[in-house]
């Protein structure tokens, strides 16, 4: 079963890297092949629960011992406007005893305990390595615990060892598809209906594009997964457009949904002026075109020349604070390029990307835009990027939280861009608080007092650290 | 005190807000108190991950460890050919003096047998002869942070420890469990500098996990007991066993050097660090240094002064099992209540826990046990839970990602001591300070109101001044 689903994940159409690779290739997969002693980041399950774990009024419920859950739980900075079920950690933490014996018994016993207790509108179940070495039949206690209990228990087939965080997303796409979209019917609908696919409102993000989209009176029938309710999933094939955040993870879901219920989609972001603008356009036009009233095109063009010049207007400010300023950035895949037209707006200058999770057409397109000069990194080492940073070769360093100390150990100021943080960047206020950050870090007083020698060391050749 | 209940499990299916973190996580702690050291968990990748995110977020410093990064084929066919490449690329990218290698759910399902993996890796490996390398037995299954923690000291102990004919004079090994924090273990070794001796700690998280700033960028641990100290252990004059957890490397310790082990089941509060003090002064045959002396004393005022606001305060505490039988002594000694001592996985110590009740369960557990308490004592996951039900929530153990300085914190010696009873009391000092919002209702909600009305009579809290 689940070697099925993990072919028809890597045969993805939607994908354009996939499609480049021979058969052969495909066959094999997109998660590369793992080195032992040389291999970072999260595994299936971590990615299943990232994409799924933002349906906040649902129970998420870890089958497996106490590791997977246990060292994990609430340390996502995806915001709720409602329940805050989502937060709550559930495992069966799994004993010596529960291996011998096999888990399933425990499972349904927790997920009844789980039901009676708070009364989700469901429970999603995730399969984790241990249960699935041992062969615990999830499926089978979901249908079994469903029938019983009267609610819908979904069944989240991505123990870690089947491949990369990447792979969880694509799983986890493919779990809605199998069991939650298509399942409710939404009382009301409109022609403007919408469904967003790969945000996952981290810090908030989504409340930052939603007041422009009620404006122009675009209606978010449901957002897979950020702030999401289980309900508005389950509604999502009564949208008349998919929206998918461009990061190929969830693309999937955009694309059986077209094959299923013959729902377009198109792939945007919300990161940068530009991008933001253009996919605001793009939905309007392909809802006019699905029988919209045209009068949303010019609400839209409205919004959009208010907000950009309102943006920047509110950028001025920084462009002679960053003039000079090197940024180096390190994110993956597509927040890459969109990052960098939004910061050279504001008057920064990017000297380098890392590529390692990009495809082939984000770096195209990279080069492109910036040059031939400019640098891409397939795969830097943390030593060479703690000596690009300590020579002095950029100003700050954005990337994820796992690299600031590589840093903060250089004292170069550092910005956290992917989940942990606390900002939101996204939509047009989201740029501007980008660059605030970026300022207020850049700025502060500290960068020169922690580059100083200790008083024992200060010779007057030596000049210090950075500086 | 009421009477004692013990319900030594809960009897939930569903763990709710777990408290317990895995073996592994405890044992790559302890490697990370070895100078130039890299864990290895043997597992599929996203553990690693979870666990590295989890010790960034707590001591906010970059956190080494890695993978053998099994995949559903290896995890079917058997992990060797993975732990030998890992092993490998470590030892050729970075050069660790030592690699510790952990097991997971996923090598201790399959039954990988370790010694017989270890005896291959050496017989297939004879160029690395030098290398140092401790394998661990450390399912996510069974036991917890203390269990893994204590098998990768056990393994250190077992794999780097040499005997030795001759002993020097004044030195001591100090096996400090992971219920010390970085600050403690500095604590200590000032402690035990001030009387002349020079310790060794095993593992020695205050030289790695403190805060350094490198001169290079380094992929291992940086700082902490290195390799030939920890071979030098057996020239000790005698080993100080800190914490329950640490027997069994005690044990393996003694067998091996015959060193002769002191156990102390806490240091945090007056008698017990009396008790380490005096230890001290005897091994070294040195009066007590004046530093110590003025710290006691400064002790015994606090407590003094302290007392007024822990008498009969009703405490629930939540921690690892050794932190926990510290913290709920020391709240005892104090004349507080601890109505709820819960621990994430069941030890002897829990046996000698002075609480109302003892628990092995959950954050959930703790939140339905605290309803009327005064006081929580718990990690940050303890903040959601507190905050429903409205109690304070005093942070120790790890995780602690909300709080800067997590890992600098001091509990132990009568400075530590002094500086736990100040925070704490604070918390209770507050309150009553704040006599709208939560005094009056809080006394009236125990039905007895003496607790709020006696210390305002008094005068203690300075309310009658006001
Ligand atoms: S790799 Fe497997 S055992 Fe490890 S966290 Fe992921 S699902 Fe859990």
């Amino acid at each position: 079963m689940l070697q099925e689903k993990l072919q028809d994940v890597f045969n993805e159409p939607g994908c354009s890297t996939n499609q480049a690779k021979s058969e052969k290739e495909r066959k094999k997969g997109c998660s590369k092949a793992l080195k032992p002693g040389a291999a970072a980041g999260g595994c299936a399950y971590d990615g299943a629960m990232i994409a799924l774990q933002p349906i906040a009024d649902a129970a998420h419920l870890v089958h497996g011992p106490i590791a997977c859950l246990g060292n994990s739980w609430d340390n996502r900075g995806t915001k709720s406007s409602g329940s805050q079920l989502y937060r709550t950690g559930f495992t069966t933490d799994m004993s010596e005893l529960d291996i011998i014996h096999g888990g399933e018994k425990k499972l349904y016993k927790a997920i009844k305990e789980i039901v009676q207790q708070y009364d989700p509108p469901a429970v999603f179940v995730y399969q984790t390595c241990v249960p699935a070495m041992i062969g615990d039949d999830i499926e089978a206690v979901c249908k079994f615990a469903a029938k019983k209990l009267g609610k819908p228990v979904i069944p989240v087939m991505a123990p870690g060892f089947v491949g990369s965080k990447n792979l969880g997303n694509k799983l986890a796409g493919e779990t809605l598809l199998d069991h939650v979209i298509g399942t409710v019917e939404p009382e009301v609908t409109t022609p403007t209906d919408i469904c967003i696919v790969g945000e996952y409102n981290l810090a908030g993000e989504l409340w930052l594009v939603k007041p422009l989209l009620d404006e122009i009176g675009i209606r978010i029938l449901s957002c897979i997964s950020g702030d999401g309710r289980y309900n508005e999933v389950a509604q999502a094939h009564r949208a008349r457009l998919t929206m998918v955040v461009c990061s190929q993870a969830l693309v999937n879901v955009g694309r059986k949904m077209q094959e299923r219920w013959g729902i377009p989609y198109f792939e945007g972001s919300f990161y940068g002026v530009s991008d933001m603008s253009d996919t605001l356009r793009t939905m309007a036009r392909m809802l006019v075109e699905r029988g919209a009233d045209k009068a949303i095109i010019d609400r839209t063009e409205g919004v959009i020349a208010r907000e950009e010049s309102r943006v920047w207007r509110r950028l001025e400010p920084y462009k002679p604070r960053f003039d000079g300023k090197r940024v180096l950035l390190f994110t993956g895949g597509v927040k890459s390029w969109s990052m960098v037209t939004a910061l050279e707006g504001a008057g920064l200058t990017i000297v380098g990307t890392s590529t390692k999770k990009s495809t082939k057409e984000d770096k195209e397109r990279i080069k492109k835009m910036k040059g031939e000069e400019f640098h891409q990194w397939d795969d830097l080492k943390p030593r060479d990027i703690y000596r690009m940073l300590r020579d002095s070769e950029a100003d700050i360093m954005m990337s994820g939280g796992r690299s600031q100390f590589i840093a903060l150990k250089a004292k170069v100021p550092w910005l956290d861009l992917n989940q942990e943080r606390h900002t939101p960047y996204a939509g047009y206020d989201g740029i501007v608080n980008l660059c605030e950050e970026i300022d207020k870090t850049l700025s502060n007083p500290i960068w020169r007092q922690v580059r100083l020698a200790a008083p024992w060391d200060a010779r007057p050749d030596a000049k210090p650290v950075g500086a | 005190m009421g009477n004692i209940q013990r319900f030594p499990h809960s009897a939930k299916a569903a763990s709710t807000n777990p408290l317990k973190m895995s073996q592994p996580l405890g044992a790559a702690l302890a490697f990370l108190g070895v100078d130039r050291c890299m864990p290895l968990f043997h597992g599929s990748q996203g553990c690693t991950a979870f666990g590295l995110v989890l010790l960034v977020r707590h001591f906010r410093e970059a956190i080494p460890l890695q993978t053998t990064a099994m995949d559903q084929v290896s995890t079917i066919l058997g992990g060797y050919e993975n732990l030998e490449q890992a092993v490998r690329t470590i030892h050729e990218r970075n050069a660790p003096a030592l690699i510790g290698v952990a097991t997971t759910g996923v090598t201790e399902t399959k039954g990988e047998d370790m010694a017989g993996q270890y005896s291959l890796f050496r017989q297939r490996n004879p160029a690395l002869a030098g290398l140092k390398l401790v394998f661990a037995n450390t399912p996510d299954f069974s036991g917890g942070f203390e269990d893994g923690f204590s098998a990768a000291v056990t393994g250190i102990v077992e794999e780097v420890v040499q005997p030795s004919d001759k002993t020097v004079k004044g030195q001591i090994n100090v096996l400090a469990g992971c219920h010390l924090s970085p600050g403690d273990v500095e604590e200590l070794r000032d402690i035990i500098e001030s009387f002349g001796l020079s310790p060794i700690f095993l593992p020695d998280l205050s030289l790695s996990m403190s805060g350094r700033q490198p001169d290079d960028f380094t992929a291992t641990s940086l700082g902490g007991v290195t390799v030939e100290q920890i071979a030098a252990m057996g020239a000790s004059e005698a080993t100080l066993v800190i914490g329950e957890h640490m027997r069994v490397a005690a044990a393996a310790l003694e067998l091996k050097t015959d060193v002769r082990s002191l156990f102390f089941d806490r240091l945090t509060g007056l008698e017990a660090s009396d008790r380490l003090v005096r230890t001290l002064s005897e091994l070294s045959g040195r009066p007590v240094p004046a530093k110590l002396r003025r710290q006691r004393e400064t002790l015994v005022d606090g407590m003094l002064d302290g007392h007024f606001f822990y008498s009969r305060k009703r405490i629930a505490v939540a921690l690892e099992p050794d932190l926990l039988y510290a913290v709920t002594s020391f709240l005892a000694d104090m004349g507080a209540e601890v109505i709820a001592a819960v621990s994430p996985t069941q030890t002897a110590v829990l046996e000698k826990l002075k609480a109302a009740t003892v628990m092995v369960g959950d954050h959930s557990d703790v939140e339905t046990l605290a309803r009327d308490a005064d006081l929580i004592v718990s990690n940050s996951h303890g903040r959601q839970g507190a905050a429903r039900i409205g109690v304070p929530l005093h942070r120790m153990g790890l995780p602690m990602f909300d709080r800067l300085g997590a890992g600098l914190k001091v509990h132990v010696g009568y400075r530590g001591t002094r500086e736990l009873l100040f925070e704490i009391g604070n918390l209770f000092l507050s309150r009553e300070m704040d006599h709208d919002e939560h005094g009056h209702a809080h006394g009236h909600r125990h039905g007895d109101g003496h607790e709020h009305g006696q210390h305002c009579g008094s005068g203690s809290c300075g309310c009658s001044a006001g």
